[in-house]
């Protein structure tokens, strides 16, 4: 997404002093968003000394990030900040008007399996989220948060990085042994290496009218194609804290993007969405046309890059910040590894392939949203026209209508670091899929696994290890939601990795079978 | 199941007939959006992606 480069501020921070003109770290990360602060929140929470470099003094405020899916606050709830949960506005129910009808044509609900501890979604403002993980790092001396500190060349080193930066009073060379890249689409580091950046532009521009209202409507994703309020075109809208809502109005490819931020252009399509009568104050309004590309690999030696800065995607579907941070959780754990020299470098071989795929997926379902919502050519509209007149009358094409695909997991189906399934299992998350969370005693299977690997087994016999959170739900298995969710048979057990994502399960688990199967999740025989 | 390509329509002349009739009297885009319908209709209730794969690959391989 590309967007002003110099948003409205949320708040300052004191400029950094630059220090001793050589230094050393042993993981840099490179940009204070939340896929940065989460990077380095995780890497402090396992014990690691983490420096950030931020180029600005200060928390953007304006239209960014609102969705949280429900595995990022799942994360979030991992590192300490369950409280943002609460702290959002809670929804996971959809409407898709078409046209002039007040019925819509499509209506979704993103958490047909209650029962979880997080909702399907939350939306809160990114600055929010920012504050929260800036305020956990508090709690940990030895990580670092520099403003205003910009990264103005990379060099890569034998065994690490070097780089130049630039404070506001002096620059310094810092080298370290990584350097994380989660500094955005116009990355400095990406751009210092001269690395690559492939992939499709959409000419579409799209405006972000946030407003501020007292209004009860209910907390769902409204869009809207082709409404009257906005004809030809699409718009959505959704509710954040703070009376503040989010307005977004596609308009098209050749417009004056100057004029359509004024207030007085503004005004119209909120008035025409809204009613005359609306009360409102704008918050902030910006235009932005979008991308979707990825980097060819985000592992390059010792730099690794992670969330906008390796891939971009279409805001349609909440796929940017969340796969970001999904970028995040897969990192962290194995950097934390090999950082302690318990696997091999080669393990961020698995973050690469992973994080790769699921970008390609991301980019997949926000491409096919965006060629839904704008279409090309007679023919795509005629097509994407007879979708939505069907989808009022007939179930079936209701599959059809793409307004954004919200994001979920992504699976890693033949991903390198998985058991594949011996035993016959009839549901479950198999091997490569995300664990999903459920009931467990009077709390949540998600507030019991482990910073490392973990095992839910139905009734476990093969004693404890120190390396492993054992989870055992023991009986009675047949009454229990989780094991249903789980398809857990007794004496059965899943190995889970620290991210979440199952890597082996058995119905009849051996200390071979799970000695084998950790090995290949670490990338190493000697795990842990 | 495979695409059926041999003859599978008891009617064949019927069937084209209620095709062109499907068109008749509406605009390009009108004819698009019905004829659009229609292949809507159809893929779902053969319901198999596979069969809709072959069919569209030879659906171009003709035409082109």
């Amino acid at each position: 997404m590309s967007q002003d480069p110099h948003p409205p501020v949320w708040r300052r921070f004191a400029p950094t002093p630059a220090g001793a003109a050589r230094q050393r770290a042993r993981v840099v990360v490179v940009g204070a968003g939340p896929v940065g602060l989460a990077v380095a929140l995780d890497l402090s929470r396992r014990g690691h000394a983490v420096t950030i470099l931020n180029r600005r003094e200060a928390i953007a405020a304006g239209s960014r990030a609102i969705c949280f899916s429900q595995r990022s606050l799942e994360t979030f709830d991992r590192l300490g900040l369950g409280e943002l949960t609460a702290r959002g506005v809670t929804w996971s129910r959809g409407q898709v008007f078409w046209g002039a009808q007040e019925r819509p044509v499509y209506a979704f609900d993103l958490q047909p399996v209650r029962d979880q501890k997080q909702p399907a979604f939350v939306n809160l403002q990114q600055y929010r989220v920012e504050d929260a993980l800036i305020a956990a790092l508090d709690d940990y001396p030895d990580t670092q948060l520099r403003w205003g500190h910009a990264v103005t060349g990379v060099t890569p080193l034998e065994e690490g990085v070097s780089l130049e930066v630039q404070a506001r009073d002096a620059g310094y060379v810092i080298d370290a042994d990584w350097v994380i890249a989660c500094d955005g689409a116009r990355s400095s580091v990406r751009q210092a290496l001269g690395l690559d950046f492939e992939g499709r532009v959409f000419e579409d521009n799209f405006l972000i009218a946030d407003i501020r209202m007292a209004q009860d409507r209910p907390a769902e994703r409204t869009f809207w194609f082709d409404p009257p309020f906005n004809p030809g075109q699409s718009a959505l809208m959704h509710k954040q804290p703070d009376n503040i809502w989010r307005l977004d109005f596609q308009l098209g490819w050749n417009i004056d993007r100057e004029a359509a931020v004024r207030p007085e252009n503004v005004d119209p399509l909120v008035r025409a969405l809204l009613g005359p009568e609306a009360v409102y104050e704008p918050e902030w309004y910006s235009v932005y046309t979008f991308q979707c590309r990825r980097m060819s690999r985000f592992v390059h030696d010792r730099t690794i890059f992670a969330g906008d800065s390796a891939h971009l995607v279409s805001p349609f579907g909440a796929r940017g910040c969340n796969g970001g941070l999904a970028d995040a959780v897969n990192l962290t754990w194995k950097l934390d590894r090999v950082l302690r020299g318990l696997s091999p470098a080669a393990l961020l071989g698995s973050y690469d392939e992973e994080a790769v795929f699921a970008a390609d997926e991301n980019i997949l379902q926000s491409s096919r949203s965006t060629d839904f919502m704008t279409p090309k050519s007679a023919t795509d509209r005629a097509l994407r026209d007879a979708v939505l007149e069907l989808a009022q009358d007939l179930p079936f094409a209701r599959g059809f209508v793409n307004s954004g695909r919200l994001a979920a997991p992504v699976a890693y189906p033949q991903s390198a670091m998985s058991t594949p399934d011996e035993d016959d299992w009839h549901t479950g998350p198999a091997p490569g899929t995300a664990a999903p969370d459920g009931p467990l005693d009077e709390g949540w299977l998600s507030e019991r696994l482990g910073p490392g690997f973990s095992v839910l087994a139905a009734g476990w016999d093969h004693g404890p290890r120190p390396d492993l959170t054992l989870v055992d739900i023991a009986a009675p298995v047949a009454t229990s939601a989780l094991a249903r969710r789980y398809d857990l048979t007794p004496g059965a057990a899943y190995l889970l990795r620290p991210d979440g994502y199952v890597a082996a399960r058995w119905r009849a688990p051996s200390p071979a079978r799970l000695e084998t199967a950790l090995a290949r999740a670490c990338g190493s025989l000697q795990c842990p | 199941m495979p695409l059926i390509t041999t003859p599978n329509l008891a009617a064949p002349d019927a069937v084209f007939a209620r095709l062109r009739a499907l068109s008749a009297d509406l605009s390009d885009a009108e004819s698009l959006k019905v004829q659009a319908r229609l292949i809507l209709l159809l893929v779902n209730h053969i319901g198999d992606q596979a069969v809709i794969d072959e069919a569209t690959a030879l659906a171009r391989a003709v035409a082109g």
